[in-house]
């Protein structure tokens, strides 16, 4: 039954980042498009996003619950030591939300829209970083439960340039995985291609930011290289994603929007497997060599068989309703 | 302001705020059912520009509600991470299933907003009240992780140790039927009276004038019913306080000392120096009655209990009699709306009447507020009832002052800008949603 929870809470984890990352992705992307294309870009973004945002973010809430129900201690040691970054993560994500909504729900048409406009860009730029951030410091040895200063305790713990890095990283992943989903959203066949230019460019700075993650994975002395290629699950996932690039390319060319979708949500699959795979079951390395594995400090027996059957019942209820609202609002536009 | 009190008091506001919005997403979405299912019906226009009107207020607090529902299962963690590390595996059941109510909700509601002419439309209709009814269901599973906190059960606790632990009898604890019946009566009279009164207040301006009747009517039975019904619901929720928490029960009423044929003391000022209440009106008996059935049984005083364990007891107090004598007023309140539908009709459209509801707007929520810090002061010092001390839950961060300086800011400014979309929308009515108007726009400017 443990596994089952843990399956639950990777999952979540993988869905929050490729749908709630392609939301914040149209921010980004929206942040970054000329004045001559933007209420483009706006509306197919609010086609593809509006019906569903809140559902993307649900997933977010429920690896949150999986965590203090299941994980109590993981919980609350992430709660304590990276409480900066995840305050800075909840207000990107009130700030967002909402003026998502607002913008949409503002029965009139007027200057409110630019304060909307701009709040929604910024926090969509925000939110995924300290994300990443967040992620990254689960992994860099900064945590130091032995720390007794405020700053080596509750600031070097997150702020340092490998944790910067996969923020970056975060956002630019975010923006790719925009950039490919609403192709199928788009109108006509130009606007098609200009997005399909956006999301070339897009991927080229994944590329650069991962890379960027690389280098300060070494100078940071994280072992990230060992773990992705020293062992053979790692090295078939980078394979898996390498060939899935030439496969993506293909279907730009040929506009086949569903080869595109599956592509990169396939390639931050492989990216979230490299990322954890190493160093499973534990989930956070901590400083001095310690870490917090899900295996041991999982909580009382019976609360894992009761939540794993929770989140089971949940999924019968939940999944086809979720696929169904999809599928209802996702059906390819472009003849 | 020291931190402690600081994580205490931004625990609170968010708290404070997040019942609003949630409240108000919970209900509403029957209010729109109630007008779909009328439209669906008669076909009457009007009917299906009311739903949709609502359906954007909806849309707008459930939004709200849902990222500071989000911020709120953080905070939990990131100011009491002592008490969730404990606690998280035993009243987290709730929480898990809630995930899945607010799940379908939030599916229900994009198919609900976004599914107008797109679908069966009595498939459309279930999917709003879908919304209504996920909500109300993770409302009462929210209420229920909060009753176990009152009333902790499903674990032994030894030394520190909390084993044998079942998340289902947890979830199940004494208290969850009574402040859930609680909250769920007083979401729907607070949130009824709020819509009421907006729409009476239109109905003065002469806006939209058969619109603003179908909504006021809908909204006001609403809230009639459940207010009429909330002194039940208070009644059992007392009862089981004075078994469960008699201390609490005494801090309510201020109750220093242990005596038979205990009066029920109305209003007074606390001196909790002093033991006592001053200038209180005293109705001998009447407490011991209220809990025990007769007007002799003696009430333990807060004398009985350890200093230490006792509660803020004006604060309590106060905040109780607030509840009490509001919620009063709105069964008053009722009782006149209930006489003018069956027997009163011209009083409906008179100007004192539909004032009367234009008062009525805040009441409910102010009750409800107050009945909050009722039950959340009252369990004070403890965070689990008896097991654990609030002050030993909080963070080891230093700082948090600044943390609830950020979000009492974010909250003041989130829901200025929620009444002022709200305004909007009640603005725009016209050209919107009521097709009888000359102004109306058959086709929507936007999107």
């Amino acid at each position: 039954m443990l596994y089952v929870v843990i399956a639950f809470l990777w999952v979540s984890l993988y869905l929050y980042l490729i749908l709630g990352g392609a939301d914040f992705g149209v921010g980004i992307l929206e942040t970054f498009t000329g004045k001559k294309n933007i209420e483009k870009v706006k509306n197919t973004s609010y086609k593809s996003m509006g019906p569903i945002w809140e559902a993307n973010h649900m997933w977010l809430i429920i690896a949150i619950v999986v965590l203090f129900v299941g994980f109590p201690t993981i919980y609350s040691t992430v709660s304590i030591y990276l409480h900066i970054p995840l305050v800075l993560m909840l207000l990107g994500i009130i700030a967002r939300g909402t003026a998502f909504t607002f913008r949409h729900y503002d029965a009139i048409n007027d200057n409110w829209q630019q304060v909307y406009n701009r709040i929604f860009r910024v926090s969509s730029i925000i939110t995924p970083f300290f994300l990443g951030l967040i992620a990254a410091s689960t992994v860099s040895r900064h945590i130091d439960p032995a720390a007794t200063d405020f700053l080596s305790a509750y600031i070097f713990s997150w702020w340092n340039p490998f944790g910067i890095s996969v923020g970056l990283f975060t956002v630019a992943i975010s923006a790719y995985l925009a950039s490919v989903y609403i192709i199928g959203e788009a109108e006509n066949k130009e606007f098609v291609q200009y997005l399909t230019g956006k999301a070339r460019t897009y991927f080229f700075v994944v590329m650069i930011a991962g890379m960027l993650v690389f280098t300060t994975s070494y100078f940071e002395q994280i072992p990230l290289f060992t773990w992705i290629f020293g062992q053979t699950i790692g090295q078939i996932a980078i394979v898996l994603a390498t060939l899935s690039i030439i496969v993506l390319f293909w279907a730009f060319k040929h506009k086949k929007i569903t080869t595109m979708r599956i592509c990169v949500a396939l390639q931050t699959f492989m990216i979230l497997v490299a990322a954890t795979y190493n160093h499973f079951p534990d989930l956070i390395l901590l400083a001095n060599n310690q870490s917090l594995s899900l295996v041991d400090h999982q909580g009382s027996e019976r609360t894992i068989e009761v939540l794993a059957w929770a989140l089971m019942l949940g999924s019968i209820f939940i999944l086809p309703f979720f696929f169904y609202l999809l599928y209802s609002f996702h059906r390819r536009r472009v003849q | 302001m020291n931190d402690f009190i600081a994580a205490r008091s931004q625990m609170a506001m968010s708290l404070g705020f997040h019942i609003i919005f949630a409240c108000v997403g919970m209900v509403m979405p029957f209010f729109m059912a109630i007008s779909h299912y009328k439209y669906l019906k008669t076909g009457n226009e009007v009917y299906k520009g009311l739903t949709k009107a609502w359906s954007k207020g909806v849309a707008i607090l459930f939004a709200t509600g849902a990222v500071s529902g989000t911020m709120l299962s953080f905070e939990l963690g990131l100011l009491w991470p002592e008490f969730m590390k404990h606690a998280g595996p035993i009243f987290g059941m709730p929480f898990s299933l809630e995930g899945t109510a607010f799940f379908i909700e939030a599916i229900a509601l994009g198919f609900f907003l976004y599914g107008w002419n797109k679908f069966n439309k009595w498939f459309h209709w279930i999917t709003g009240l879908l919304v209504g009814i996920s909500g109300l269901a993770s409302g009462i599973l929210v209420v229920a992780a909060n009753a176990w906190m009152n009333s902790p059960s499903g674990f032994d606790y030894q030394n520190g140790v909390f084993s044998n632990i079942d998340p289902i009898k947890a979830m199940l604890n004494e208290a969850w039927f009574s402040q859930a019946l609680h909250m769920v009566l007083a979401a729907f009279t607070a949130t009824g009276f709020a819509v009421a009164g907006v729409h009476a207040l239109m109905i003065l301006k002469k806006k939209n004038i058969e619109f603003h009747r179908k909504a006021f009517s809908i909204a006001a039975t609403c809230a009639c019913i459940a207010a009429l019904l909330q002194p039940l619901s208070g009644d059992i929720s007392a009862k089981d306080v004075a078994k469960r928490q008699p201390i609490k029960l005494a801090a309510m009423e201020a109750h220093f000392h242990t005596e038979p044929a205990a009066p029920f003391i109305l209003g007074g000022i606390v001196d909790e120096e002093k033991q006592e209440v001053n200038y209180a009106i005293k109705i001998p008996g009447v407490l011991s009655f209220l809990v025990h059935g007769d007007f002799k049984t003696p009430v333990k005083g807060l004398n009985e209990f350890p200093k230490e364990n006792l509660p803020p007891v004006a604060i309590t107090h106060y905040a109780f009699q607030i509840m009490i004598s509001l919620g009063m007023l709105l069964c008053l309140i009722s009782l006149i709306y209930l006489l003018a539908v069956w027997k009163k009709k011209s009083w409906l459209s008179a100007a004192w009447f539909l004032k009367l509801f234009v008062f009525a707007i805040p009441l409910g929520y102010i009750a409800l507020e107050a009945g909050w810090v009722v039950t959340e002061v009252g369990r004070q010092p403890w965070i689990i009832y008896e097991i654990m001390r609030t002050k030993d839950a909080v963070t080891p961060m230093p700082g948090i002052v600044y943390s609830f300086y950020i979000f009492t800011a974010v909250f003041i400014s989130l829901s200025a800008i929620v009444i002022f979309l709200l305004y909007r929308q009640m603005k725009m009515v016209g050209k919107l949603y009521d097709p009888t108007d000359p102004h109306f726009i058959t086709k929507k400017p936007k999107h």
